[in-house]
């Protein structure tokens, strides 16, 4: 039975207080949240492997900085969920907001609905699947991990990357800065086949998607280069 | 003999003066912008501008070396479970490694730790030669998040989101790839030796409104213990500081035009943000407005360099000070015994700034092995920790003379200035008159 912390009754301190109190090797690795109602930092510090299951929908900053912890949205997420995880799995069941995976330096971040704007900003490791389709300005100045895309992308996709991968099965509305489409690979393919598979993702297959990436056009400063800075 | 009619001596423009012609000649055979580290190094008013009346019969001064003049402060308590608490009102700005070397940041860090006071991470992550040299060290939350991580927020003694910098409010960070080393690569998670540029803006939030879930969130990781300080330029700084607080700062950084940058354009540094004297007195009268006024702390910082600077900061209403170029210089920065090294690379001794090409012969501002073993960290650390016991016996001397029995007890009422701007600014009468440009009517 999964340790139950219902937001109605008790406060958001006390959630995260006794997520980050779990002493290491204990058997309450199973927790429960009720009546989320929107509330930001949900869950934000998790440190240990345990399992969370938010049962709706979060505001800002749900699973912040999570480094182990196995979370699952059961609703949307506001802005910023999963922004630095370091390492771990978060799920999304239902859309989330701007900045999804923001800065994030490892795990995973399934997002099962759609991503708005700057999804996998700054990114650092991360790897993010958007089973729906993504927002303008995703993967601005993204710096290393994956982002998977089984919709569209919207303008400005990979804007002034540096080598994090991009991989979108639908459209690209616009490219940004220094971002180019690439070739598959067959590592990439293979890459492409177990994060689909981590990602919960079904009849869909590497093939469909197209890769893109940094150009390293940008990387050191030139004056004919100007206008793309 | 014949007669030759008396010539005119040649007159060189002051528009167009040696240094502006030399920029312009630099533009056109580079195709780039001027890039250097410190920051503005016009003249500009400041501290200098401002004098100390002293005791007379009016007010009696405290007796030197007898009479107790505290100089300690407490930052940090307006939510924070654990304030933080300096014997000094002077701390150490936040300098990057990267920018700086390893035994740079440790030698900041014995310094502080020595003069009791606390240093400060910059835009590339926490090392553990400074956290480990650091007694009191506060993490920086930079738009780059460069190495940010939990464990490091956890085991930092304040947090510091940097929203701006005197030096270029509105501009991000810039490490150009000659001081891109392995190690500094793989702590920002970037190639070796690009031209870094890091963002101007935060990536996951814009607004006050979003700060203050951000700082809820920072809160809710850190348990609510640390200090959230958030760092500010010298733009607009009544509503920035009063934004700030609203957010949920425990404490305001301010820093203005003359704090160091590690390296941006010229142009930022020399035409974009306010003097760190224009700054203060809104500053203050922000937090006066919200009732906040030592209950939000405030630390100034752009170009304090002595204990005159500090004691002026602290009576215009700062609760403590920053320094970052000056504790540089202490360490050794700028020192003329490498005179001909600098003279290689074009400079002199006190002007050297291009302190983003890694090449500094002082061994500072740079990730050579070779030039970095020049500074020994535990004497450079000793010498930063001599310079900021002299400000602050000099800051308590001035105090004691204007018969305060702690620093924050200078008041605006201790000053005059010298020149109309700076009573303008500071908001102080001119010197010898009760005239305070743009009170009652004048």
């Amino acid at each position: 039975m999964p340790v139950v912390i219902d937001l109605a009754k008790s406060s958001l301190r006390d959630l995260n207080q006794a997520l980050h109190d779990i002493p290491d090797g204990s058997n309450e690795t199973a927790w429960e949240v009720l009546n989320p109602r929107g509330s930001h930092a949900v869950a934000a510090g998790v440190d240990k492997p345990v399992s969370v299951d938010v049962r709706g929908s979060v505001g800002y900053y749900c699973g912040g900085m999570n480094d182990g912890g196995e979370i699952t949205v059961h609703g949307s997420a506001g802005p910023g969920v999963a922004e630095n995880m370091m390492s771990g799995v978060i799920v999304v069941k239902g859309d989330a907001s701007q900045y999804a995976g923001a800065t994030g330096r490892g795990g995973l971040l399934v997002i099962e609905g759609n991503a708005s704007s700057r999804c996998g900003i700054s990114m650092k490791g991360i790897d993010i699947v958007v089973h729906g389709s993504i927002g303008h300005m995703s993967a601005f100045m993204a710096q290393s991990g994956t982002l998977v895309v089984l919709g569209d992308a919207g303008d400005a996709l990979g804007d002034s990357i540096y080598e994090a991968k991009l991989f979108v099965r639908g459209a690209v509305k616009s490219l940004g800065a220094d971002c180019v489409k690439k070739k598959m690979k067959p590592k990439h393919l293979e890459r492409l086949r177990e994060l689909l598979e981590r990602a919960g993702v079904t009849g869909v297959e590497p093939e469909e998607f197209t890769r893109y990436g940094s150009a390293r056009k940008l990387y050191n400063f030139n004056i004919d280069n100007a206008d793309a800075y | 003999m014949t007669y030759r009619n008396p010539p005119t001596a040649p007159r060189k423009s002051a528009t167009f003066d040696d240094y502006t012609l030399s920029e312009i000649r630099r533009a056109a055979a580079t195709g780039i912008y001027d890039i250097r580290g410190a920051g503005a190094k016009r003249k500009l008013p400041h501290f200098d501008d401002l004098l100390f009346l002293g005791a007379s019969i009016s007010r009696y001064p405290l007796e030197g070396y007898r009479e107790r003049c505290g100089t300690e402060v407490v930052l940090g308590s307006r939510h924070a479970k654990n304030p933080i608490e300096l014997k000094i009102p002077i701390t150490i700005a936040g300098m990057s490694f990267g920018s700086l070397s390893g035994p740079a940041k440790e030698a900041l860090g014995r310094g502080a730790t020595i003069a009791g006071t606390s240093t400060t991470t910059g835009d590339g992550g926490m090392t553990e030669e400074e956290r480990g040299h650091s007694q009191t060290l506060v993490y920086q939350y930079l738009p780059s998040r460069y190495g940010m991580n939990p464990r490091d927020l956890r085991r930092a003694d304040a947090i510091e989101i940097v929203v701006g910098q005197g030096a270029k409010p509105g501009g991000g960070g810039m490490l150009l790839g000659q001081k891109i080393s392995d190690r500094v690569a793989d702590m920002r998670t970037l190639p070796k030796g690009i031209d870094q540029r890091s963002a101007c803006r935060h990536p996951d939030w814009t607004g006050p409104d979003d700060l203050e879930i951000k700082i809820l969130e920072i809160r809710e990781i850190t348990d609510w213990e640390k200090p959230i300080y958030v760092k500010i330029g010298g733009a607009r700084p009544y509503y920035d500081t009063a934004l700030a607080v609203k957010s949920g700062a425990d404490v305001v950084v301010l820093d203005g035009m003359q704090g160091g940058t590690a390296a941006t354009q010229e142009v930022f540094i020399e035409h974009v943000g306010m003097p760190t004297l224009a700054c203060i007195r809104p500053a203050v009268k922000a937090l006066q407005d919200l009732g906040m006024h030592r209950k939000v702390q405030l630390i100034v910082s752009g170009g304090i360099r002595n204990g005159a600077d500090v004691a002026k900061a602290l009576a215009l209403g700062a609760d403590a000070v920053s320094i970052g170029t000056a504790a540089l210089v202490a360490l050794g920065d700028n020192d003329p015994r490498w005179e001909a090294e600098y003279n290689d690379l074009g400079t002199t001794a006190g002007a050297y700034d291009d302190w983003h090409e890694g090449k500094d012969p002082a061994g500072i501002t740079t990730q050579d092995p070779d030039l970095m073993l020049r500074l020994d960290p535990a004497a450079a650390g000793r010498r930063l920790a001599n310079y900021l016991k002299v400000m602050t016996l000099e800051a308590q001397t001035i105090a004691r003379a204007c018969g305060k029995n702690h620093v924050h007890n200078l008041e605006p009422e201790d000053l005059c200035a010298l020149t109309v701007e700076a009573a303008a600014m500071a908001q102080v009468p001119l010197a010898g008159t009760d005239w305070i440009p743009g009170r009652n009517g004048y």
